[in-house]
């Protein structure tokens, strides 16, 4: 075995993780050797070294097992792995103007949120619960410490704390769940899992018990209803671009390995788990809905849409069919979208130079700055789930499968949940549009944010004409799972 | 027959005025003169190619004609289909012909954001043609529910006082019906596996069970389009505080979504649960015929007055469509175009002396007929074109569902008639407090008659009302093989279904 796990068989699996973790160490070096002076160039850099792995990612495309059975890479992984580094690398990008002003702009910054990253990467390849725990962690852990970044502002240290406090607990309940898990199965590797399961050589109710930990867990870092109470303190707290890469990154890391952990070894336990995803589903596109309504901080509005968010992509995975996973890779790639070109305008907004974070502080963008308010307004549009907006065909998708999975009433709650989160999309609307301002908000610069805001924003529109590839790489994805 | 994509050239030319209506630069005057002409350059284009569909239109053919059709998401089985019959013909035409009075109509009126306006403005356009030619019913969606975005900025950004409530009431109350019908039309994808609107028409089977919720899904978006009683009461406060133009383009063509939703799917997709439920659409739609003309009776607002009858010449048009005879149908249709125009028309006269004037209420008015002999003459005609004087085009409409309703069911004829009466009262009722009487207000002693504009405005109207009044048969004979197969093949579904639970 020792010399198998060697094999450079296993490693070329594993090429693209090799090169950002020896990347990151690189540019670490780098960094400490020339101090503060570097953090620009380790800042594109590590972005650069990011898609660079996103490109290793395809270019030459493998799929495989590696390092006895705990490593897995297929389309499925290899489609949220590319997700996850674009989503990072823009994060990185955005951030600049956002530390410079408030003199936190140091190079370990980066190069944390790329070990995030790595971890993230090997979250989604986990192939046995110890590699899915150590990636999960090695993430946690980082994102721990971008939460507090910004060091000399208390709201951002305590949503550090609080973050830390209640991941911790969050990463308990998934190792005690493992534990049980393992406890009933007699095994940590996936594929032994799901053979005990399939052979009855499992206890089925504590393998379930264990299962619902194990959710539980994961339902904490994607911010699903009812483990999402820090969401909004951690996205109002964190730095704007954090929380950018908190609302992206995390929720893709974390969503995929929900749906490799519930249709991998616990397919046999389907209609067990149906229940708590769809329940889960429900409650998180309900709360999202409703908690926002009278939200004026943007920054805690977007958490309660992600939350929202969250609702659906967990429908197309409580539909466990192939078209679910289809939906939930769809919806994630338009989410991203979306939710950066959001947050790049939010880190627009700076009044007098100084970070405004309230939806009032957009009155009559429409007047002053009439492409940013243009781009937000695709962007709130298409979140709202209102076409020709890419938005409407992720939502079009995911209840494309619950209806073909038979979930009637959660998609019926689904649609009216939408209906009520539209109101505070428009809200944003009717700021920018229909009221007058007070003082507008500064002149933005050309610059990375304004660029992912317009590219985004001119996605969303354009989708539409060409949705094929993006349904045709969701439909290949899927079928990592449905060989 | 012209062999170029025509119908998509039709929806999609309007975007090319609004793009450039998007990257004029320049001094403010500039640009908004610019992007007046451009617009209305684009919409009267449209307008003109548009005609091109009525003269290579072959009238004696019942199916689709000028189709298109590209696969768009293959993966899901979601194509680019676009065709048109007799019944979407006209509805097209309507579209066109209202958007190039609407950009006319806000010439003057409209002096604030005029690109965002225009630009706006043609957006509606290509959805509202888009969702008259999709023969796909994802596609159909997309356009349908694409009109709430310019629609909901129209409302909001040039509206009166309270356009921030009527946006939002307009918005949230047509999006919470439409994401039911957006169900409906996943759960009819998943029934027959394509959303391809000719093959679920011909391949579709569906149990009764199916056809009453899917119905009752459809009929949630399209009630609150049409509006129907109870479901109406967005209608008033968006007509009151969305500018003129915006009045003129929800009363002309927005409306219409609902009555042509009902021919095009659920007639045709649910003919059990039609017959079925006819009932009720009866009992709503005298209610609403009955209901909102008393109510437009007291109102003190001009263009109140005018929403509410809307409400009221709608009911009907769903009295037609359900009755699911020849006249009913035509006729109902015939009423939509009718009313498209006319009440069009009304809520231009409305403008005019809102321009002069900012106040539609009725009591701030009287006597204008000494200083405004031309406007006068026009708003009398087109309040009498809405009452239904023969020889104008609201006759034809009312007489053909009359018609058809008597032959199906005495009683529901019996009570639409009634709604006329009432329409006919508050009409001349307005008219009268409007135009007739001494002209003792100072401040209307000023007031100036229409100008070269404004009559080149309603010129079309007036000569199109007259046309479809004195020879209907122009409109009436290209639908009438499109709506003899709705109605034969409606016929044969609920023949069958009788015979098969005979058995």
């Amino acid at each position: 075995m020792s010399m198998d796990m060697v094999g450079l068989e296993h490693w070329s699996l594993a090429r693209p993780e090799l090169f950002l973790a020896v990347a990151t160490a690189l540019l670490l070096l780098y960094g400490v050797l020339r101090g503060e002076a570097a953090t620009s160039f380790v800042a594109i850099a590590s972005s650069v070294g990011l898609i660079i792995t996103a490109v290793l990612l395809f270019v030459p495309y493998r799929e495989g097992t590696a390092f006895a059975q705990l490593f897995i890479t297929d389309r499925l992984t290899t489609t949220m792995k590319a997700l996850v580094l674009i989503s990072a690398a823009v994060a990185i990008l955005m951030s600049r103007s956002f530390f410079e002003q408030a003199k936190a702009w140091r190079f370990e910054y980066p190069l944390i949120v790329s070990l995030g990253t790595l971890g993230m990467m090997l979250m989604i390849s986990a192939n046995d619960l110890m590699s899915l725990y150590v990636g999960f962690e090695l993430q946690s852990l980082a994102l721990y410490v971008i939460a507090a970044f910004q060091r000399d502002s208390v709201r951002s240290t305590e949503a550090g704390i609080k973050y830390f406090v209640l991941g911790s607990v969050a990463s308990g309940m998934l190792l005690f769940g493992a534990s049980l898990i393992y406890g009933f199965c007699g095994s940590t590797a996936f594929v032994q899992i799901s053979q005990a399961l399939l052979a009855g050589k499992a206890a089925e109710i504590g393998t379930t018990i264990g299962l619902v930990f194990v959710v539980a867990g994961l339902a904490f870092k994607i911010a699903a209803v009812p483990f999402h109470m820090w969401t909004p303190d951690v996205y109002e707290g964190a730095p704007t671009p954090v929380t950018a890469f908190f609302a992206v990154a995390t929720k893709i890391a974390g969503v995929s390995l929900l749906v490799s952990v519930l249709m991998g070894p616990f397919k046999p336990l389907f209609p067990q788990w149906q229940q708590i995803i769809v329940v889960a589903a429900v409650l998180s596109m309900g709360w999202g809905a409703f908690a926002a309504l009278r939200q004026p901080n943007i920054k805690r509005l977007m958490a309660y849409s992600s939350i929202g968010n969250v609702g659906y992509v967990l429908l197309g995975v409580a539909a466990g069919s192939e078209r679910g996973i289809q939906s939930v890779v769809f919806y994630l790639a338009i989410y991203m979208v979306m939710t950066l070109g959001t947050f790049a305008i939010i880190l627009l907004m700076k009044r007098r130079n100084v970070m405004v974070e309230n939806i009032s502080d957009l009155a009559g963008l429409g007047r002053s700055h009439p492409m940013l308010a243009l781009s937000m307004l695709v962007m709130m549009f298409s979140l709202a789930g209102i076409p020709p907006l890419a938005g409407f065909w992720g939502k079009l998708y995911v209840f494309m499968a619950a209806v073909e999975a038979r979930l009637f009433w959660p998609a019926v709650l689904g649609l009216l949940a939408s209906v009520v989160a539209s109101y505070y999309y428009l809200r944003i609307v009717k700021v920018m549009y229909f009221d007058e301002s007070t003082e507008a908000i500064d002149p933005t610069a050309f610059g990375m944010n304004r660029t992912v805001a317009f590219v985004s924003a001119l996605l969303l529109t354009l989708f539409s004409l060409l949705p094929q590839p993006l349904s045709a790489l969701a439909a290949a994805a899927a079928k990592g799972l449905f060989p | 027959m012209a062999s170029w994509p025509i119908l998509s050239v039709i929806t999609f030319l309007p975007l090319v005025g609004a793009l450039f209506c998007m990257v004029v630069q320049g001094p403010k005057e500039a640009v908004d003169r610019n992007c007046r002409s451009a617009a209305l350059i684009t919409s009267l284009v449209t307008f003109l190619v548009s005609l091109l569909l009525w003269v290579h239109f072959d009238p004696t053919k019942a199916g689709f004609q000028f189709e298109e059709k590209v696969a768009w998401i293959p993966a899901l089985n979601i194509g680019y289909h676009m065709g048109i019959d007799g019944i979407s013909l006209f509805f097209v035409l309507l579209s066109t012909l209202l958007t190039p009075i609407c950009v006319l109509a806000s010439w003057d009126a409209v002096q604030t954001r005029v690109k965002e306006y225009m630009v706006a403005f043609l957006v509606l356009e290509t959805f509202l043609v888009g969702l008259f030619c999709a023969l796909d019913l994802a596609l159909f969606y997309v356009f349908f529910e694409g009109v709430l975005i310019p629609m909901f900025l129209i409302i909001g950004v040039w509206g009166g006082k309270r356009r921030v409530y009527a946006a939002f009431k307009f918005f949230l109350y047509t999006f919470l019906g439409s994401v039911l019908m957006l169900l409906a039309i996943i759960a009819i994808y998943w029934q027959a596996g394509t959303s391809d609107l000719p093959t679920v028409m011909e391949k579709m089977q569906l149990s009764f069970q199916w056809q009453f919720w899917l119905w009752l899904a459809f009929f949630a978006s399209f009630a609150v389009k049409v509006p129907m009683w109870p479901v109406h009461t967005w209608l008033p406060d968006a007509h009151v505080e969305a500018p003129t133009a915006g009045s003129v383009i929800l009363a002309g063509v927005l409306l219409k979504m609902g009555g042509y939703g009902f021919i095009r799917f659920s007639v045709t997709l649910f003919p059990e649960a039609t017959q079925y439920f006819a009932p009720l659409i009866f009992g709503l739609s005298v209610v609403a015929v009955i209901y909102t003309s008393l109510v437009a009776l007291v109102q003190e607002d001009m263009k109140k007055l005018i929403a509410y009858s809307s409400v009221a010449h709608m009911g009907l048009v769903t009295i037609g469509i359900y009755i699911m005879n020849m006249q009913g149908v035509q006729g109902s249709i015939f009423q939509m175009l009718s009313h498209g125009i006319v009440s069009a028309a009304l809520f231009l006269c409305v403008g005019v002396v809102y321009d002069r004037m900012h106040t539609r209420e009725i009591d701030a008015y009287g006597g204008l007929v000494h200083r405004m002999p031309r406007y006068a003459f026009v708003f009398m005609f087109f309040t009498l074109a809405s009452i239904g004087l023969p020889g104008l085009s609201g006759f034809v409409g009312e007489f053909l569902v009359l018609l058809g309703a008597f032959k199906a069911n005495t009683w529901v004829a019996f009570g639409a008639a009634t709604g006329l009466i009432l329409g006919a009262a508050y009409a001349l009722w307005l008219y009268r407090k409007i135009i007739f009487g001494e002209l003792t207000k100072a401040s209307l002693k000023a007031i100036l008659d229409m100008n070269r504009r404004e009559v080149a405005v309603f010129l079309p109207l007036v000569l199109l009302t007259l046309w479809m009044g004195i020879y209907p048969n122009s409109f009436l004979d290209p639908m009438a093989p499109a709506v003899d197969k709705l109605i034969g093949d409606y016929n044969a579904a609920i023949k069958l279904a009788h015979t098969a639970s005979l058995r």
